[in-house]
């Protein structure tokens, strides 16, 4: 059987890290998918919902700290110990951030709207809203709703349907 | 590549049918594959082109987001006009390579 008998028509996408890069794995496979004319459905949980509160979206880091494929501009290795001083997180991410938008890649806020533009849904985990003490009103526009997993579950029915956790 | 004959002209195409030179293209063309696509083309359609047109002969990688900053239409515009794949049909259609972009 080839890849054309079944195509992919909906991915539902989990996403349980805040970093700069666990985020925007999630957000470019999911208007990746939306771009294709595939489903996506996005879901939120623990660290990944700072992804779509306000507070937080535009703020993401990456680890600069346990992170071993850390490296300076040219390639050399990044003391971990340099990552340790304060002001390199913020920095490294400032840095990771513009050259994202080089390639036209869009702050966390336009990203979501970019993908709900193409008709992909973003959800919150309502089990980790709890734990963290988060409203609906914490959240972005964009977010369509707040879910248990069983709700998600419900959503990831179909043929030709994938289950991602980034 | 192969050649193929779309509304009376004989033009290059890819494997993927996407025309492999941009010189060849003119608005029946555009027209005619629009068609194998099912979307019928407005004036609001051959704006996008020619704006698509314009940055590809300029060689500026192409994006959803950068269609979405044209002032032509905005993102979900962009998926009304073309739906189901924004960017690749609406490259298909102007005639010009499909664009190895992610975003």
């Amino acid at each position: 059987m080839s890849e054309h008998d079944k195509p992919l028509k909906k991915v539902c996408i989990i996403c349980a890290k805040g970093s700069i890069e666990d985020v925007y794995a999630t957000l470019v496979m999911a208007n990746g998918a939306v771009m294709e004319g595939i489903e996506a459905k996005v879901f939120f949980t623990f660290f990944g919902l700072d992804a779509i509160t306000k507070k937080q979206m535009n703020k993401l880091h990456t680890a600069t700290v346990g992170n071993p494929a850390m490296r300076m501009p040219g390639g050399l290795p990044f003391p971990t110990i340099l990552g340790m001083l304060p002001g390199v997180e913020a920095g490294v991410s400032a840095m990771m951030k513009s050259q994202m938008e080089k390639l036209d890649i869009p702050p966390v806020d336009e990203f979501l709207e970019m993908i709900t533009a193409g008709g992909g849904e973003i959800y919150a985990c309502k089990l980790a809203m709890d734990m963290f003490k988060l409203t609906k009103d914490d959240l972005h526009d964009q977010v369509s709703g707040v879910l248990t997993v069983g709700d998600f579950y419900a959503m990831c029915g179909g043929e030709g349907t994938q289950i991602i956790f980034t | 590549m192969t050649e193929k004959l779309i509304a009376g002209k004989t033009v290059q195409v890819n494997e993927e049918g996407y025309l492999t030179d941009a010189s060849q293209w003119n608005k029946e063309i555009a027209t005619e594959i629009a068609k194998e696509l099912e979307i019928e083309l407005t004036d609001k359609h051959f704006e996008v082109l020619n704006f698509l047109r314009d940055k590809n002969a300029a060689g500026e990688p192409l994006t959803i987001r950068k269609v979405g900053k044209s002032g032509i239409v905005d993102i979900k515009g962009f998926y009304d006009l073309f739906p189901g794949g924004p960017l690749k049909y609406s490259s298909k259609i102007a005639g010009i390579p499909k664009p190895v972009s992610c975003v």
